[in-house]
């Protein structure tokens, strides 16, 4: 099977106490070196609680934000990090906010046309088609296009973000949390409409959310992130069903489901990122931490089939 | 830009502004079409003649040139000078403010520092050395005064810009291809614009007096040119021999200056989306009350809402954000208040103890008893006594709700101190026990920190620990989870779970998730615009949804567990609570929905399993 993205120990770290000449008083590594394998046409779920680093991987796997090492391939092909249009031709971002996605001082064709424009140099007649067919393929109505994103709800914002990525005609969309601003009944809509675009446009999707549930119903794979990290990774169905690293577990065991009673109410926090404990991150919170974890941080390595995880006591299905 | 002139004469002294300015403008611009005498005829004979006297109607100055003449001539060539410095400032200064925030790092250090030391210099020192070096002239005192006053637009659109830079539509113009000058000029200079100009025309006034100070001084326009500040420059030897010749062009400056500045006032506030929308006015201490009878009590209940309605009155519109909602809370209890945004529950909550902001919020109907005492139209002094004493809030997001500038132990002691007469010794010692119930790791360092410095979860123990200081008998949890991981969720609702059992509190919690309604609730109400459209026992509502929406919206959520599935959504949008359909608001959208539905109030059926429908679940 082919790979429509892969990154190879794709690391960021950010300076902290900048001063105006010489280094700064410290670095804190908001995405730990990290390869990941997305295959063609698939969902790659991206699950982690905030400070996991999952937005920065996003910023970086679309170009907004250079890594500190590592690197990018889509479909083979290193990226080109001169270019952002390259990147935008092939990768595109839907943000989690679809309101302040949308400059509030420009209708709604002039933000569709700008990647029409810029990015295939698109005029005329076929520019104008295009935008109409963009905003017909998310199930909007042509009026809308002269219209301003105040005018619209967070349903309809996120749908012109939507068409808007999709106006770059890419290969792949990175999706950040595209629908923890909306409601339930909202949410239903926009994911399903994802789900179509993309069996209709052969896209691959990388779902980042922090809503379990959501995640589950949409990905073929899960990546759960942990303090920057790939800690687990699996078939969407395996992951939270059998978790192979306790985190993992905390995770589903704390998700609010019907009928289940309260769970998961473990204490602890995430350890301070400018002071980073030595071996797993995870070691402080883990009922299972030995002291090989709390030396020794864990390498991802397979534990059955195509489940991987990142703990040196991985637990049993 | 019809919404704007009417907010902008809405405000009396705008209006004033505007027309006297616009009077002034007119003048100055037919002056040479008028019959006036030549400004700059010297005419010794008559010098110092008073006004009206003969020919000359506001008298002649010290060379017995026509005052009338050179005051218009003058206020011609002070209002040019003092719009184009505006101008020439406004837009030097955004230009280096945009870029210096858009950039940021070393570009915005280097520029912003570079503006700090030229604000280092008392601005009048600075347009005098800066016309000391140009040589005097009309022009150099104008390039002064916009030199002087470009820092002041630099530092407010760096601001601005900052805020822009960082937005979400910034990246999105990246990814769609355009490069930074393509961004700056597409993106953020639009959104740059209404600050310029509400700058623009708070200082404009400021420059025009600038100018005329410089003109005073000799060192703006020369002689024989007549502009404001000359005028009253060569006045001043003749002060109180001539007092006219200082006074004319004075009131003039004066007339001038103050029409700019309310007119300036007036568009700031009416382009200011904050100020439009009524920040400016102060909410009244409970929210205002116009109701016409008191229902009588429905039953008993620790809590009880009969019929609550609760609207906003924004201008001629009126949002129904409540509509005749009734609830019973007992004690011990937990009821979970479910729905969409919009839907009324928290409008709902904040009405019981009046804390909807007023003005634009109204409750028009209805009655909250607590104890079987009503607390709508209460006195300001018994809601008081009884908010945090007896009723608690706990809201979604504790960063906004805690102070930032006190240590939280400090927080919680002002709260006890509020409500029970003890000292601050024994004050701080119940907040650190607080800290302790509420799970705080080391409550006595905990204690000393600011809100800050601790995690969200830390923080929302806080904000339950501060809703507990007075040991209130109800508390509302506003979506007290929705801004915390799932992992802190769990711990925080675990905490409330414990404390409803361990101190007998009857908890009203607001949320938009099933699973959380699930596990905490011992019953559920499901509000839909502004109306109960469903309530019951937790289990039972969910298990067997009565409502049509109810059993929709349960479908529209993915739970864990359930696998890869497409989401059975619902069609349409809830309904604008300011044009609420006839009949069922959720008719529209129903696919059980008849006739009957459109129109008429639907009552409600069921005792313990409440529904408002005329074809609930489970029946034809």
């Amino acid at each position: 099977m082919t790979l429509a993205l892969q990154t190879f120990a794709l690391a960021r770290s950010f300076a902290v106490g900048r001063r105006l000449i010489g280094p700064p008083r410290a670095r804190v590594h908001a995405v730990r070196p990290m390869s990941l394998q997305v295959r063609q046409g698939e969902t790659l779920g991206v699950v982690g609680e905030s400070g996991c680093g999952k937005s920065t991987l996003a910023r970086m796997l679309v170009g907004l934000l250079p890594p500190s090492a590592g690197r990018i391939e889509i479909e083979g092909r290193q990226l080109d990090r001169a270019d952002p249009a390259a990147f935008g031709r092939l990768i595109q971002y839907v943000f989690q906010d679809p309101v302040s996605s949308l400059n509030p001082r420009k209708t709604i064709r002039q933000i569709l046309e700008a990647p029409l424009r810029h990015l295939h140099g698109l005029r005329g007649a076929a520019l104008q088609d295009r935008t109409a067919g963009l905003l017909a393929s998310v199930n909007l109505r042509d009026a809308f296009l002269t219209r301003y994103p105040h005018e619209f709800s967070g349903g309809q914002a996120q749908r012109i973000g939507i068409a808007r990525a999709l106006a770059a005609d890419p290969r792949i969309l990175i999706l950040d949390e595209p629908v923890s601003a909306l409601d339930v009944s909202v949410q239903a809509q926009v994911l399903n409409l994802l789900g179509d675009l993309k069996s209709r446009l052969g896209l691959t999707y990388v779902f980042i959310s922090h809503d379990l549930a959501v995640v589950e119903a949409v990905s073929d794979r899960i990546a759960v992130l942990y303090f920057g990290a790939l800690v687990e990774s699996g078939p969407a169905e395996r992951v939270f069903a059998t978790p192979r690293h306790p985190y993992t577990r905390l995770l589903a065991a704390s998700a609010p489901v019907v009928g289940r009673p309260l769970g998961g109410a473990q204490s602890g926090e995430l350890p301070d990122p400018m002071n980073p404990p030595p071996g797993c991150a995870f070691a402080g919170r883990c009922p299972l931490a030995t002291a090989l974890c709390r030396q020794e941080a864990p390498v991802l390595r397979a534990i059955e089939g195509e489940q991987f995880a990142a703990c040196h006591h991985p637990l049993a299905s | 830009m019809r919404l704007f002139l009417r907010l902008l004469l809405r405000n009396r002294l705008a209006g004033f502004g505007a027309v006297v300015l616009a009077a002034i403008v007119v003048l100055a611009l037919v002056t040479p079409l008028l019959p006036l005498h030549p400004p700059n005829a010297t005419n010794t004979a008559d010098r110092f003649l008073r006004p009206l006297s003969g020919a000359h109607l506001l008298g002649t100055d010290h060379l017995g040139r026509d005052l009338l003449s050179r005051l218009l001539w003058g206020t011609r060539l002070s209002l040019a000078v003092g719009f184009a410095a505006a101008v020439t400032a406004g837009l030097a200064g955004a230009a280096i403010g945009v870029v210096a925030g858009f950039f940021g790092g070393r570009t915005d250090n280097l520029t912003m520092r570079g503006i700090d030391m030229l604000m280092a210099f008392p601005y009048i020192l600075l347009a005098l050395a800066i016309v000391a070096v140009l040589g005097p002239g009309l022009m150099n005192a104008l390039i002064a005064v916009a030199v002087v006053n470009i820092p002041f637009f630099a530092r407010n659109i760096r601001g601005v810009t900052v805020g822009i830079a960082h937005r979400e539509f910034i990246d999105a113009a990246r990814l769609s291809g355009l490069g930074n000058a393509g961004i700056l000029w597409s993106e953020v200079v639009p959104n740059v614009v209404p600050v310029v100009v509400i700058a623009m025309s708070t200082t404009i006034g400021w420059m025009i007096l600038e100018t005329a100070g410089l003109s005073f001084l000799g060192l703006g326009s020369q002689p024989p040119q007549a502009d404001l500040g000359s005028m009253l420059g060569e006045a001043r030897a003749a002060l109180i021999t001539a007092p006219h010749t200082s006074v004319v062009p004075g009131v003039m400056i004066l007339l001038i200056v103050m029409s700019v500045n309310l007119l300036g006032d007036g568009i700031r506030d009416a382009l200011d989306p904050r100020l439009r929308s009524g920040a400016l006015a102060r909410p009244m201490a409970a929210t205002r009350v116009a109701r016409r009878s008191v229902p009588p009590p429905s039953g008993e209940g620790l809590l009880r809402l009969d019929g609550l309605e609760t609207q906003f009155h924004v201008g001629s519109r009126i949002f129904r954000a409540v509509n005749g909602v009734s609830l019973a809370l007992n004690p011990g209890e937990c009821l979970g208040l479910i729905g969409e945004s919009g839907s009324g529950k928290s409008v709902t909550a904040m009405s019981v103890m009046g804390l909807v902001a007023s003005p634009p919020g109204v409750i028009t109907a209805g009655a909250v008893r607590l104890q079987g005492r009503d607390l709508i139209g209460a006195p300001y002094e018994v809601l008081r006594g009884l908010r945090g004493s007896k009723v608690a809030y706990v809201f979604q997001d504790p960063l906004s709700t805690l102070h930032p500038l006190y240590r939280i132990g400090d927080q919680l002691a002002e709260a006890i101190r509020a409500h029970a007469p003890v000292g601050r010794a024994e004050a701080r010692a119940r907040a650190l026990r607080l800290l302790h119930d509420v799970r705080i790791p080391n409550p006595g360092d905990r204690a000393d920190a600011f809100p800050h410095e601790l995690s969200g979860g830390m923080r929302q123990r806080v904000g339950i620990a501060m809703a507990l200081a007075n040991d209130p008998d109800i508390i509302i949890a506003d979506e007290p989870t929705t801004a915390l991981d799932v992992t802190v969720q769990a711990q925080v609702l675990a905490l409330l779970d414990d404390l409803r059992g361990s101190r007998g509190l009857a908890i009203l919690f607001i949320t938009h998730d099933f699973g959380v309604v699930s596990q905490l609730c011992d019953r559920v109400a499901v509000m839909y615009a502004g109306q109960v459209v469903e309530e019951g026992p937790t289990a039972e509502v969910l298990a067997a949804p009565a409502h049509p929406y109810t059993r929709r919206l349960i479908a529209c959520v993915p739970e864990l567990g359930a696998g890869r599935r497409a989401l059975a959504a619902i069609p349409g949008l809830p309904p604008a609570v300011d044009d609420l359909p006839p009949g069922c608001a959720f008719a529209p959208r129903c696919d059980r929905a008849t006739d009957a539905c459109q129109s008429g109030e639907v009552a409600v059926s069921g005792s313990l399993h409440k529904v408002r429908c005329h074809h609930p679940e489970g029946r034809p």
